[in-house]
């Protein structure tokens, strides 16, 4: 792998940027491999990164139907935050925080990091009771969160209003200055071209179409588009499709998938500072650094695969927006799309073994998935390459919805998370 | 939007329904001597079906009733609904 540098791109400069190497290679399929990786986007691909960099496993693939980072990596919206309100999810989203702040680094790859903060607004007086409690539970974790006043809220994002004749008037907010964004497409483009320098086999294009079990029952191997390919461990990292091929090697999972949606404006000059959500009146925006507003909406009532969703959904978050920024009426909207989540009964994750041996599953991220990549990969390298969960996402088991053992970020978390 | 077609009202607009997820999931007749995995799947784990899935709506904001819906998860195409209680059409 050629490293980036400031020194790199003089020389390149110098010879018209003709020079340039493709960031992956395009390999076929090999007969057989240590472990295979089901899901090419950000978790997947950074999945196989640790595997090769942590666990010393190089002979793995990863497998995606479509191109890397097509799917849920390339239509978030970008927010990275960490303070959730149960220990364990807080561990969990600050373990992705504190790898997200040095990744770019690590990968020598320019993430786009930037923890601009993230700002919650509270509207109501239980939202702000809400939002103190995970502030004070937050702090006693030792993940960074603090209680702003509606005029310290205007301080910090000036764009906001703050008026008090409004429908839902901003009555206070809480900020965690460590979140903000990164680039989606970057992170995913970052972590295969480390994942490739170290071996792993990137097949795009080859959709899994069964996964083979032997007479104990354990995964042989996965059928795909491109023949059968050998393994003893599969690591299913695949979204809004994880039921789909879970269910080839006959689990049933608790995960239903839902279009969540987001759009994004023309490009301005910079103007919005940090990233702002409501979840009382469902909005959350950040400026891209090409400008546009990125705005996401929510998800439709009804399950679907189709990668779009109502736009009743996404004009709802609109009103949102014009009521907080007024001046943002006068953007105009560039493109919409949508993207399908697979959530959980509780809201939160699930990384984790499964009944059938040698198979591995990093699911249910719901809504909120990005923010977590870079830990959620971590986590499941530990979990693929040990055969047992790390600490952190021990709580994050498949069983919990059999021994009771929620973790209920939906309760906690209401909408947006 | 969907317009969804009540079988007691007819055709209405999604916004007038209520979601009510995968249809036909039987509650346990004897659930004493159930185990925990069993109640997991009945409570927890749904079919999530990428393609022909039959689910419940409810409408909500007309006749209250809720009713059952055949869709296609693929393109969102409402292929057929009939009333609580009857089968799932074999057509579908």
């Amino acid at each position: 792998m050629e490293r980036f540098s400031g020194l790199s791109l003089l020389r390149h400069a110098l010879g018209g940027h003709q020079g340039w190497k493709p960031f992956w290679r395009e390999p076929e399929p090999k007969a057989e491999y240590d472990a295979v990786i089901v899901g090419g986007g950000g978790h997947g691909m950074g999945a196989a990164y640790y595997l090769a960099k942590e666990h010393g496993l190089r002979n793995i693939a990863v497998l995606d139907k479509g191109w890397l980072g097509g799917g849920n990596t390339g239509r978030n919206t970008t927010i990275i935050r960490s303070n959730y309100l149960f220990p364990e999810s807080a561990a969990l989203y600050d373990h992705a925080l504190k790898i997200w702040e040095t990744l770019s680094q690590d990968l020598n790859y320019n993430t786009m990091f930037s923890p601009r903060g993230v700002l919650m607004l509270a509207h109501t007086v239980h939202d702000v009771q809400v939002f103190k409690r995970h502030v004070f539970a937050n702090q006693a974790a030792g993940v960074d969160n603090e209680w702003l006043t509606a005029e310290e809220c205007k301080a910090y994002c000036p764009a906001l209003n703050i008026s008090q004749n409004i429908r839902y008037p901003v009555v206070g907010g809480a900020l965690q200055r460590r979140g903000g964004t990164a680039r989606h497409d970057a992170v995913v483009w970052g972590y295969a071209r480390a994942a490739d320098a170290m071996g792993v086999d990137i097949i795009q294009n080859c959709a899994v179409t069964g996964i083979r079990r032997d007479a104990s029952g354990a995964v042989e191997g996965v059928e795909t588009e491109r023949g059968f390919i050998r393994t003893k461990k599969v690591g299913v990292s695949a979204a809004g499709n994880t039921s789909v091929v879970m269910s080839m090697a006959g689990l049933r999972m608790p995960l239903e998938s839902f279009p969540l949606q987001a759009l994004v404006s023309e490009p301005v000059k910079p103007d919005f500072p940090c990233v702002v959500m409501s979840n009382t009146i469902h909005a959350y925006i950040s400026q891209s650094d090409k400008g546009e507003m990125v705005i996401g909406a929510g998800t439709d009532a009804y399950t679907s695969y189709t990668q779009r969703g109502g736009l009743h959904i996404a004009s709802h978050t609109l009103d949102a927006i014009c009521e907080l920024v007024p001046m943002y009426r006068r953007l105009r909207m560039l493109r919409n799309w949508g993207g399908i989540v697979d959530t959980t009964p509780d809201r939160s994750p699930i990384i984790s073994k499964t009944p059938v041996k040698g198979l591995y599953v990093n699911c249910g991220w719901g809504t909120g998935g990005f923010k977590a990549t870079p830990g959620s990969a971590n986590l499941f390298a530990h979990t693929i390459a040990k055969d047992e969960p790390h600490p952190i996402n021990a709580p994050f088991s498949l069983d919990r919805f059999v021994t009771g053992r929620f973790i209920d970020e939906a309760a906690a978390a209401a909408v947006a998370h | 939007m969907l317009i969804i077609p009540c079988p007691h009202c007819g055709p209405r607009p999604e916004l007038e329904f209520r979601y009510g997820g995968q249809a036909h999931i039987a509650r346990p007749v004897d659930p004493s001597p159930l185990s925990d995995e069993e109640w997991a799947s009945f409570l927890y784990s749904r079919d999530n079906e990428r393609g022909i899935h039959a689910e419940r709506w409810r409408h909500i904001h007309g006749c209250a009733r809720f009713f059952n819906v055949v869709r296609d998860t693929t393109t969102d195409q409402i292929l057929a609904s009939y009333k609580t209680g009857e089968f799932r059409p074999e057509a579908v």
